[in-house]
């Protein structure tokens, strides 16, 4: 009886043991590797880089970006935009469609635009639909009928949007997720799960076939996209790790094609990753800096704040820390948005800078105070911030110490002025400086350093009203010098964007600043 | 018998609500909020995202908002992954855990009794040493060491099973195995010791001098005995196993619950702490009941009390 009994009970575990696994899906066309599970694929809550990569494949708004991370022709087929520069007219194609088969229209652009304005979204990007006229007010409640919000659907094809201040970046903010449309029906049908297989409607190069927590994301090409014939794979398959060795594993063993995550290059064996053929890498619109809190002692002193900057040796950290290939910089705004030069910075010059802080009353670091680097907890950041107390101590004879966070705790204290230097970092949203200098301004969310410069003010103010776009990169990098004498911040490098993928076998991706590589374009080759 | 399961049902219960009380209150302690990120939030935007994730009342409200949601089986959304709700991530990623966990478990009780046996009936022999010698190696030899050197071998030089992830049976072999290792250590150590001990006692001795053959003494008579403190050790484990290990769930990249319930508390997501904390919780009381309940089976002497 007993042992029937236990032979009952190894039956019933192998069975569900069987189940539960469940058969494995035929190999997607494409499968790579992203980052960590998405928090969501709402176009309108998402706010990473990694759900956006899959939002893109997913929806498609006003434009879209190809290869080469430009924004190309999305829904919208032309657009024309009136001489004072703050309204464009989109014609949308008659051919752009949902997963459904229904038409793409303008009042679906309307629509999404103010479910993601409305307050009980709560979507945490809706700023950047800001420069909208009235929007804004719309979000904060100050505004009660969307109808005064400047976005009008004058026929299904048709879209007006009026803007406060002419916005150049504009077109590079349609093609961003905020802005993409959503099937305003199966949201109010489905709720918070419009999201999920089986329910979600999109309208881009795919749709969504399976998703399960942590393990995969299915996604099978849109039948009804408009631009269905550029699309040469059929499936993709993303697999969520932010495991370094358990991507890079996966990878080698051929278990994905692609990984797209610089996160996700074990950083102890990038520099004998770096030569192989599959690695490649480009300069990313993103930098890494040091933040000066500039309202407490020593770094109100100006001399002292610029001492600081110019004794750090960068060639250093990049060759011996971060080895991906970065590039130093003495400046903010990364190379590579048309039209902008960079301006000036404070360069290496360990002499003057024991200059400055002898005159600020610190010779030799005599006597000064007690301070930190505050940074959040990581193999890198740490590895760097004990290379830069190293070169204190050396050049300017200032003992600084080591205070590590956690990432929330970390932002709490950087947001609440709770330190003295912190490790930081900016990746730009759109391919302009702006998105790198109006984070400077008097009180902006994003300023962090307490730093306020009624010139610099004026300057970011004038830049967003200029019409023409040579003068206005002109004031731009008139901002970016300033800031930098200025120094509230310590510009160490730039990012770059790394890619891991068989040229021979995967092509369609193209080195971009954004490091945003549309799934549309890849193609691969299949493997006998 | 069925009177006193009942009491430490109930008192079950009230351990249970106590723990999301103080989990409740303790989480909002931490520095830090669910809302801080690298790009600050406008105030208006935060202040309706914790409209939208019910965060704006007093804390007593929100207590009461949660507990009553809590009472009828309702975890909340979760607010990290904005489009999910705590049960259904649950649901989703418990039966992982427990599908990895119960091999786990199986292969640990499995490798681990048979060793501690062989151990202690070829009590200072080549046998014992060796058994005794692996048990150290597996005790101390972390799983972020015993993973990779398993993928290493298993996954990337003999390519026999995949290297991570999650959805075949070939899928279970190297994280069950990662996974039950160190416990499987234990365990044997555990049965060595207790086997010494039994073996040793005047029923053993009886047992032999009716005649029985060496292998129905150890396992019909010896085992039944020497295995209560490996039963008792069975409760934690079984909690502790079935709801996975981060580092397993990492190396291997398995769907579990416990890269949830460890990440949770980095993302300051409140209702996923709770409701994972729920989760291991109650199955730590439900283990513990059961082991008490499976002790007075296996020995009379004790009562369930």
């Amino acid at each position: 009886m007993a042992t029937k009994f236990s032979h009952f009970l190894i039956a019933i575990f192998l069975l569900f043991l069987i189940a539960s696994c469940g058969p494995n899906d035929q190999r997607a066309d494409l499968v790579f590797l992203n980052g960590s599970e998405p928090e969501s694929l709402d176009p309108a809550i998402i706010t990473g880089q990694l759900e956006g990569r899959i939002a893109s494949a997913l929806f498609e708004g006003l434009l879209c970006r190809n290869p080469a991370g430009t924004p190309v022709a999305g829904v919208a087929e032309t657009w024309e935009l009136s001489p004072d520069g703050k309204t464009y007219t989109f014609h949308l194609r008659h051919n752009a469609k949902w997963s459904n088969g229904d038409p793409v229209t303008s009042a679906d652009f309307v629509q999404s635009w103010e479910r993601t304005l409305n307050p009980t979204t709560a979507s945490e990007y809706a700023y950047q639909l800001f420069y909208i006229r009235n929007a804004e007010e719309y979000y904060t409640g100050k505004l009660k009928d969307f109808s005064h919000v400047g976005v009008q659907a004058t026929d299904p094809y048709t879209l007006i949007v009026q803007l406060n201040n002419p916005t150049p970046f504009f077109l590079d903010l349609c093609a961003f997720p905020t802005l993409m449309p959503v099937h305003l029906p199966s949201v109010l049908r489905y709720g918070d799960d419009w999201i999920k297989p089986g329910y979600m409607i999109s309208n881009g190069a795919f749709m969504l076939e399976t998703w399960k927590i942590n393990q995969t994301i299915r996604l099978r090409a849109n039948p009804y996209y408009w631009d269905r014939d550029t699309l040469k794979i059929q499936t993709v398959e993303i697999l969520p790790t932010n495991q370094a060795n358990t991507a890079f594993n996966l990878y080698y063993s051929g278990a994905a094609d692609l990984m797209l995550d610089k996160g996700l290059v074990p950083s102890i064996l990038l520099h004998k990753l770096r030569h192989r053929p599959d690695f490649h890498s480009a300069p990313f619109l993103g930098t890494s800096f040091y933040r000066l809190n500039v309202t407490r002692p020593p770094f109100t002193d100006l001399r002292v704040r610029q001492a600081f900057c110019m004794v750090i040796d960068k060639n250093l950290l990049v060759d011996k820390i971060t080895r991906a290939g970065e590039t130093t910089t003495d400046t903010f705004v990364p190379p590579g948005i048309a039209g902008y030069q960079s301006g000036q910075g404070l360069p290496y010059q360990p002499e003057k800078a024991r200059q400055l802080l002898a005159e600020a009353g610190y010779p030799g670091g005599k006597g000064f105070p007690e301070i930190s680097i505050l940074f959040n907890k990581t193999e890198q950041n740490e590895a760097i911030a004990t290379e830069i107390q190293q070169m204190y101590l050396k050049e300017l004879g200032v003992h600084v110490k080591l205070k590590q966070q956690e990432w929330k705790t970390y932002l709490g204290s950087m947001s609440s002025l709770d330190y003295e230097i912190a490790r930081s970092s900016w990746v730009g949203d759109y391919n302009d400086p702006n998105t790198f200098l109006d984070m400077f301004v008097t009180g902006g969310g994003n300023n962090r350093t307490g730093w306020s410069n009624a010139t610099y003010d004026e300057l970011i103010r004038k830049a967003a009203v200029e019409l023409d776009p040579a003068k206005r990169m002109k004031i731009f990098q008139e901002a970016e010098t300033l800031l930098c004498a200025e120094a509230p911040i310590l510009p160490l490098h730039y990012y770059v964007g790394i890619q891991f993928y068989d040229p021979k076998r995967v092509s369609g991706i193209e080195p971009n600043v954004l490091d945003e590589h549309p799934l549309k374009y890849i193609r691969v080759q299949k493997t006998p | 018998m069925i009177q006193n399961f009942f009491k430490r049902v109930l008192l079950g219960l009230i351990t249970l609500l106590a723990v999301i009380t103080l989990v409740f209150f303790m989480i909002r302690l931490m520095p830090g909020s669910p809302f801080t990120k690298d790009r600050n939030i406008p105030k208006e935007v935060e202040e309706n995202l914790k409209k939208k994730m019910h965060l704006d009342g007093t804390l007593w409200e929100q207590y009461y908002d949660y507990m009553g949601n809590v009472l009828k089986g309702d975890l909340s959304p979760s607010i990290k992954y904005r489009n999910r709700t705590v049960n259904e991530i649950i649901a989703q990623t418990l039966p992982v855990s427990f599908t990895l966990g119960s091999v786990a478990f199986v292969l640990a009780v499995g490798i681990g009794v048979s060793l501690g046996c062989l151990a202690a009936v070829k009590h200072g022999t080549w046998m014992d040493q060796s058994a005794m010698f692996l048990s150290v190696l597996g005790i101390s030899l972390p799983s972020f060491v015993i993973g990779p050197t398993l993928i290493l071998i298993f996954a990337l030089k003999w390519t026999l099973f995949p290297v991570a992830g999650w959805g075949t049976l070939s899928h279970l072999v190297l994280p069950s195995l990662c996974l039950s290792l160190p416990y499987a250590a234990y365990i044997a150590r555990l049965t060595r010791t207790s086997m010494l001990e039994v073996i040793s006692a005047d029923f053993i001795r009886t047992a032999r001098a009716k005649g029985l053959s060496e292998c129905q003494v150890i396992f019909r008579h010896a085992l039944k005995v020497a295995i209560l403190p490996i039963v008792s050790y069975c409760g934690p484990l079984a909690a502790n196993i079935l709801t996975g290990s981060l580092v397993v769930e990492e190396i291997f990249k398995i769907p579990g619950i416990a890269s949830f319930f460890v990440n949770s508390i980095f993302s300051k997501d409140f209702t996923m702490i709770g409701g994972t904390v729920i989760v291991y919780s109650a199955l730590l009381i439900a283990f513990n009941l059961l082991v008490d309940m499976a002790y007075s089976l296996l020995d009379s002497r004790i009562k369930l009390q």
